[in-house]
């Protein structure tokens, strides 16, 4: 135990630099997910055939591939192409990509589960397809959509450790790059899991909470 | 101001309109009755453009009713709708329903369409439930409050589809009285209910409808107290006598 505190004070600083990277990656994979599921979803459920076949593919093409796969063709075949993207944009762009599908299928399914009533009642006062969305039916889908959400922001942290895989030095790379150069597995694995642990918590008690204010309801 | 030309629905096989034709002028209250599942609330919804009809003509002050053009917008505008179960917007409280249409859609200033607002729930007397939430009033107060919200558009018309079907017994009074206001105050009224008593009170007009056709219609009286009709004679006599 005591030990391991000592390993810990010497570690922590140099761990805390990849909580940095990994706060940075989930909140900006997280902002560009929520866009682009949102889209994606009003594509799905619009009147327009097309887009929403367009979505409902795209969805399912994403869905399909790792998210390791996604990572490694934004940042080391999209160069081949003539796009070259830091490790750090791949990362966030890969995982924003990636759980836009997710996003946009909670999204979806909160939308469908308005009573048709309130789409009626606004459509009767004369509101278009747009304004029925954003006055009527996305501030009631917000209640619902909110505890699945948080669930997903949790997935979306600890999936930000793949960004490992493409260099971005986020807590999951600098642990392993500690452990194998110290041998110090069992302490920095644990300091590791206990920081994911901390983050997590947080976001554990927000689930919580939309859960309880969804259920008052 | 309405009129209905040989209209046609089916929902998949089934045909639900049969070819209903009729009219309703201005100021004039026409009450449609009939079995359930006799097409009454389709066709307020075909002549709102909330369903597609498959043939014939809905007119609206000369403009036909077409579910798939910009300009079903303006019919709305003209025909509200008050529905069986209130359809109130439950994330908005009583006065913020009302202002809804008239501040997003017609683009009213906000200070005058609360004014407004205020003055259309207390006609239909709730000016103290303004700030209410719907999931806090009973069910009369939240179709009193639907039916305010219909009026702020101004319509010339307002449909209603079974409006007291979703209440307590002791609750439908409340609605009828101020849909009765509403017509002695010269609006032109479609509503479709088993309500017969404001049907034979208010109604100038009687629709019996069964099976998507038009069975037999007529000045209110007439047409309850004296049904030609088999089928009326029938469904009148389950109605008023259930056992």
């Amino acid at each position: 135990m005591e030990k391991f505190l000592r390993d810990a004070t010497e570690f922590l600083p140099i761990l805390l630099q990849g909580v940095g990277l990994t706060i940075l990656v989930t909140v900006g994979s997280l902002v560009l997910s929520t866009i682009l599921g949102l889209v994606w979803a009003l594509m799905r459920v619009s009147q327009l055939r097309a887009l929403s076949l367009l979505s409902g593919g795209l969805i399912n093409v994403i869905r399909g591939i790792p998210i390791i796969v996604l990572l490694f063709y934004l940042y080391f075949v999209m160069p081949d192409f003539g796009i070259a993207l830091t490790a750090l944009q791949a990362a966030i762009l890969g995982l924003g990509i990636a759980y836009s599908a997710y996003q946009a299928e909670n999204f979806r399914a909160g939308i469908e589960a308005i009573d048709k009533g309130q789409i009626e009642a606004a459509q009767t006062i004369g509101m278009g397809w747009w304004l029925t969305m954003r006055r009527v039916i996305l501030p009631q889908a917000v209640r619902i959509v909110l505890p699945p959400y948080g669930n997903i922001m949790i997935m979306l942290l600890k999936d930000s450790s793949q960004a490992s895989t493409i260099t971005v030095a986020e807590l999951a790379l600098q642990g392993k790059l500690i452990a194998s150069s110290t041998f110090k597995n069992t302490s920095v694995f644990t300091l590791v899991a206990l920081m994911y642990l901390t983050m997590s918590i947080p976001l554990i008690l927000l689930v919580r909470h939309f859960e309880n204010k969804a259920n008052k309801r | 101001m309405i009129e209905l030309r040989n209209v046609h629905k089916s929902f998949g096989s089934l045909e639900v309109l049969k070819g209903i034709t009729a009219s309703v002028e201005k100021s004039e209250v026409v009450c449609i009755i009939g079995p359930s599942g006799s097409g009454k609330s389709t066709i307020l919804r075909c002549i709102n453009g909330l369903e597609r009809y498959d043939s014939g003509d809905i007119l609206v002050e000369g403009a036909r009713v077409e579910r798939d053009t910009p300009s079903i917008v303006t019919i709305r505008t003209r025909v509200s709708m008050v529905f069986q179960r209130f359809n109130l917007f439950p994330h908005r409280t009583a006065i913020e329903n009302v202002v809804e249409g008239p501040i997003f859609v017609k683009r009213e200033p906000r200070a005058e369409a609360l004014e407004r607002g205020r003055a259309l729930l207390a006609r239909v007397g709730l000016a103290e439930k303004a700030d209410a939430y719907p999931a806090q009033l009973s069910g009369g107060q939240q179709q009193r409050v639907a039916i305010a919200r219909a009026l702020a558009m101004q319509p010339k018309a307002i449909l209603f589809d079974e409006p007291t079907s979703a209440l307590d017994p002791e609750l439908v009074g409340e609605v009828l009285g101020v849909m009765r206001k509403l017509a002695d105050d010269g609006m032109t009224m479609v509503v479709v209910t088993h309500e017969m008593g404001f049907a034979a009170d208010v109604a100038d007009r009687v629709l019996f409808i069964d099976g998507g056709v038009i069975v037999e219609q007529g000045a209110a009286k007439s047409v309850l107290n004296q049904p030609q009709h088999a089928r009326t004679q029938d469904f009148l006599r389950r109605v008023l006598h259930p056992l």
